[in-house]
């Protein structure tokens, strides 16, 4: 097992070099990224400077190992000392990248982390129990519903939510607050947008953890605990639902990406101040090292939860951990 | 026992039916298991097949038993070179086909065919009985008089099947008939020898007999000789003129069936023979064959025992079988072509010994136990049915 | 038309009741296609330290049987009916609480494929362990010591190590003592073999095989040995149980029916099974066609359409009427004593070398 995720981390890391270097060759390379620095009243001086400023007047690859060392050891530009991780200043904002996406962080985090929270729970909730009642009306029910709901896309339930809860006045806007200083706040302000972003997750889960225990089910060493003797409720639990796991841990892994794009409609929609909204605002301003530093940051994150994924298997199946 | 005078065995010595058809020289498969940390490389083998010689003559039937993981179905493919061996030598009708490349295999490829253990996996769900019969002859560009599609009528009917049925697909047939559809695939290229991989041992015992027969009457009608694979010893027995016993990767005996199956003298093919369960069909019959219990299972073929690989659960093994691997040899007392890789032979009869050999310690413990104890409780009560 | 002559085989009174005894069980199942009659009128009896081959082809209803002794069909999708009594307790209405307390204590089942039939979740200890701590109320100490004790017993070496091991962890010899051992951790009074060795190599079948048997001396247990290999039960069973399409065709001892068969579908399976000491001269005689379909299977004996001796029964009554199996040393064919003894011994025994 130690093996495998020394290689899973090295090869995390090579993707990551990958991207990065083709994400800054294409953004530094095509076009003078000074220009859109400049803002719109800009000389000829005034480019100069910015280039002088940023480096760009050295060769390409050095202008790339400056980026890459930077965000290990920190950099020094003419506006001051830049200190690790440095991603370098927003055009924008003139505000060092790797600080304003720490602040927009927990914003971000508190939503995916709680949406998956929602949907995980809800979800394998649903799932199981449509599959131990499996045939009832309970069954048809949960079956109908998710069938429904998988389809229900985020920026389609966003607006209605809002007008039903928030426009009404039944609930107060959806915001951030910092969980340490206001636990309440932080639930409610965030239980709108989480219910909203895992509605579709939640579905698609339900309908997966339904079908994937019923194959299970149909196991033979689930017959043999069961011809063990062992109770109905035990061999579902034990014996079942463990191995119903496996499939569901690998859509987990393969919907990371997913969860990070809804996350940003989500902040789109309910007008968070986190990453998404944050990567969507430097995308449409051109605000290039913001939209490099978020790029790399959440494809950092992502290939983490990927290994993280990856380490659960063996958690979940002997036979991973110990080959 | 008497002397231990060997003989060095000239190949092709026994009385075989015709010309040598196959012959495998030295034939090893080792498939490469890649590990390691931090980075993966070759860390060991399966050696699957190591060091196969065989002959496989004109019309005759040979058949190849052995125990899972001995290698046989790899040997199989081998020799149909449908995989490259590692190194050694096969030669088909006197022409080297080792590492022959796909064009210099073309016409050997319609000589030899395979039919598969599975009827279910080896045919094409989608294609029609006719489409997969006439796909040799195909994609060989054979056109037969009078038309393909008379000739797989007549082939239809050749392996007992109705000749309407030409354009049913396989799923609107019965296991027992699948695997006649594999049959009559074989033939399309009226081949000289057809290798067969456990061909009946996924059908019931009735439809079982159904293709053992159908395969017979082609082997001796057609004069098509056959290496016949399977795990049944029986099957092997009632198909095959000749035999051999292969174990973890090697052949360790091979003889005419009256040898291998009357004349055993490899310590492992007498225990193979002893397990197999025989049902007695005549009243008086007492069971007279020896009993050998062997212990544990076989072992892996990633690192198998040095010397002679049976002596990890050989009753007779030495210093000398861990040591020195035996020769495939005529050993004394043996008939021409009935060799025996063996350092200390057994007796060639299967008749039962004066104590049995039981090695598996739960089964000797059990025993113990139980000649220990007067038996006063048999037969007390009867099962009325 | 069928005439379906109404039960068969009433019990005749004995004295005391069989350990195990089955009466006029229909299986059956609702699928797409149909309704599939698995098993169609069966009784057998079992006595305790007895043991009963069943022998049939695949689709013979031979394990389907044995899942209702267990109780282990899904009830939604399965009709069962008929009696299942085992020590006098009847089993086929029982609640699910009730049979829970019987399975793996005093009714166990040995599956197949041990690789399939044990979790690769749990260690081969824990899954031993579980049913004597649930029928037991043995402590966890108590029940790891159970599995090593059952270990050594089934000849795993090393067993103090082994317990903590995976299944996959096991050869597959080892893995199907290791399932034994499971099976007979709560010293079952029943236990249901249903091709123990089938999936495994012939010499480890051998020493399995002469293991269940030293078990079951050891255990006092009654077994029903489900198998497709007359060699098997030949070595290793009393009495003999031969189905056919979810019926049973013959019953006798093992050697009764070895030796004087009297159903021909029980001579057709002994004259298509090549054995070590047949004459290899003479052609195996297969059973022409294959086994109907359970959906819509043959009016009259299902065997007809496979059968060579209609003609000598005559009148239409095998397409028409059901043979009956009588208690006792007997087979389910209108052909009566005589034939059946003429044509065994003019035309099948010749056969069979």
């Amino acid at each position: 097992m130690l093996p495998f995720l020394f290689r899973r981390t090295f090869g995390a890391i090579v993707t990551l070099i990958l991207l990065s270097a083709v994400t800054f060759f294409v953004f530094f390379a095509v076009g003078d990224p000074a220009l859109m620095s400049c803002g719109k009243n800009c000389t000829a001086d005034n480019v100069a400077l910015i280039h002088q400023n940023l480096g760009l007047d050295k060769p390409l690859p050095t202008q790339y190992w400056d980026f890459l060392s930077g965000i290990f050891v920190g950099r020094d530009y003419t506006i001051g000392h830049c200190s690790a991780p440095c991603f370098g200043y927003s055009f924008a904002t003139k505000q060092d990248v790797w600080s304003t996406m720490m602040d927009r962080l927990p914003t971000t985090a508190s939503l995916a982390i709680g949406g998956a929270i929602v949907f995980l729970v809800i979800g394998l909730g649903a799932g199981l129990l449509a599959a131990w009642k499996r045939g009832t009306v309970l069954d048809k029910v949960v079956t109908g519903v998710s069938m429904v709901l998988s389809s229900v896309q985020i920026y389609i339930l966003g607006p209605i939510v809002l007008g039903i809860f928030v426009y009404s006045g039944v609930m107060a806007s959806p915001k951030y607050v910092d969980f340490t200083s206001n636990p309440g706040g932080w639930f409610m302000g965030l239980l709108l947008p989480w219910l909203v972003m895992s509605t579709i997750f939640t579905a698609q889960y339900t309908r997966m953890s339904r079908s994937t225990m019923i194959e299970q089910l149909q196991e033979e060493h689930v017959r043999t605990a069961k011809a063990k003797g062992m109770p109905a409720r035990y061999v579902f639990l034990r014996y079942a639902w463990r191995g119903s796991l496996i499939p569901i841990v690998t859509i987990l892994g393969m919907d990371l990406g997913s969860l990070f794009g809804g996350a940003m409609i989500t902040e789109f929609t309910f007008s968070l101040a986190g990453i998404g909204r944050l990567a969507i605002n430097s995308v449409t301003t051109l605000d290039l090292p913001m939209v490099l530093g978020v790029l790399i940051f959440s494809a950092a994150l992502i290939l983490v939860f990927n290994i993280i994924v990856d380490a659960t298997y063996a958690f979940i199946d002997p036979r991973v951990r110990l080959s | 026992m008497t002397d231990h005078v060997t003989l060095p065995a000239p190949r092709d010595a026994a009385p075989a039916p015709g010309e040598p058809l196959l012959v495998a020289e030295g034939v090893t498969k080792h498939f490469p298991i890649y590990g390691g940390f931090p980075f993966k490389r070759k860390v060991g083998a399966v050696q699957a097949v190591d060091g196969v010689d065989l002959t496989v003559h004109e019309s005759e039937s040979f058949g190849l038993v052995g125990e899972s993981g001995c290698g046989k179905s790899t040997t199989g493919r081998l020799l149909t070179r449908l995989m490259e061996p590692t190194s050694g030598k096969i030669t088909y009708a006197g022409q080297d086909i080792t590492h022959a490349n796909r064009k210099e295999l073309a016409p050997v490829r319609s000589e030899i065919q395979m039919i598969f253990q599975d009827p279910y996996a080896s045919l094409n769900p989608r294609q029609t009985v006719g489409t997969i019969i006439g796909g040799p002859m195909e994609i060989n560009g054979i056109n037969p008089p009078g038309g393909r599609e008379k000739r797989i009528r007549e082939l239809l009917e050749t392996v007992g099947l109705n000749p309407e049925h030409y354009n049913r697909f396989p799923h609107e047939f019965s296991g027992g008939q699948r695997q006649r559809i594999g049959v009559a695939r074989a033939l399309a290229l009226e081949p000289k020898l057809i290798v067969a991989d456990e061909p009946v041992s996924a059908l019931d015992v009735s439809i079982q007999a159904q293709v053992v027969n159908l395969l017979q009457d082609l082997q001796r009608e057609l004069g098509i000789a056959f290496l016949f694979i399977a795990h049944d010893l029986a099957v092997v027995r009632h198909f095959s003129q000749r035999v051999a016993v292969m174990y973890l990767g090697k052949i360790v005996e091979v003889g005419t069936r009256d040898e291998i199956y009357n004349r055993p003298r490899h310590p492992y093919t007498h225990a193979l023979l002893s397990a197999v369960p025989e049902a007695k069909f005549v009243e008086s019959d007492e069971d007279d064959r020896e009993r050998i219990r062997l212990a544990g299972d076989v072992p892996s073929p990633v690192n198998p025992p040095s010397g002679c690989r049976f002596r990890t659960r050989c009753w007779k093994a030495q210093d000398k079988c861990a040591a020195q691997e035996p020769p495939l040899l005529q050993i004394a007392g043996n008939g021409a072509g009935h060799l025996t890789a063996c350092h200390f032979p057994e007796e060639p009869t299967t008749a039962a010994r004066d104590e049995d050999i039981v090695l598996d310690p739960a089964l000797a413990a059990a025993e113990e136990a139980a000649s220990q104890k007067p038996a006063d409780d048999a037969g007390e009560s009867g099962t009325t049915l | 038309m069928t005439t379906l002559t109404t039960t068969e085989g009433t019990p005749v009174p004995t004295g005391s009741d069989p350990f195990l005894s089955v009466r006029d069980l229909y299986v059956r199942f609702s699928t797409e296609d149909g309704i599939v009659k698995a098993v169609d009128g069966l009784s057998f009896d079992l006595e305790r330290g007895q043991t009963l081959g069943i022998v049939g082809e695949s689709g013979s209803g031979k394990s389907v049987t044995n899942l209702a002794v267990l109780g282990l069909h899904n009830p939604k999708a399965t009709e069962i009916a008929g009696e299942i009594h085992l020590d006098g307790q009847e089993l086929t209405g029982a609640k699910e609480k009730t049979l829970e307390k019987l399975r793996g204590n005093k009714m166990a089942m040995i599956f197949q494929d041990a690789l399939t039939a044990l979790s690769p979740y749990y260690t081969v200890g824990r899954q031993i362990a579980e049913p004597f701590m649930k029928h037991t109320g043995a402590s966890k100490r108590e029940g790891r010591q159970r599995a090593i004790e059952m270990l050594t017993k089934v000849g795993i070496p090393q067993p103090t190590l082994r317990v903590d091991d995976y299944p996959h962890q096991f050869s597959g010899g080892m893995r199907q003592r290791a399932m034994i051992a499971m099976a007979l951790v709560c010293n079952p009074e029943l236990l249901i073999a249903d091709e123990p060795t089938t999936a495994l190599d012939v010499t480890v079948q051998a020493q399995i095989l002469d293991l269940l048997k030293d078990l079951q001396q050891e255990f006092g247990s009654a077994i029903i040995l489900i198998t497709h290999d007359l060699g098997v039960v030949a070595n290793t069973a009393d009495d003999l149980l031969v189905m056919y399409a979810g019926r049973a065709v013959e019953r006798g001892s093992v050697k009764e029916i070895l030796t004087r068969p009297q159903h021909p579908y029980t001579w057709g399976l002994l004259s298509s099974m090549p054995r070590l000491s047949s004459d290899v001269n003479e052609a195996l005689h297969p059973i022409p066609g294959s086994p109907p379909s359970l959906l819509n299977p043959p009016s009259g004996c299902a065997f007809h359409p496979r059968c060579a001796f209609t003609a000598e029964v005559g009148g239409g009554r095998c397409t028409e009427e059901r043979p009956l199996l009588p208690e006792g040393r007997a087979a389910a064919c209108h052909l009566g004593p005589e034939q059946q003894h003429t044509f065994f011994t003019e035309q099948i025994k010749p056969r069979l070398g």
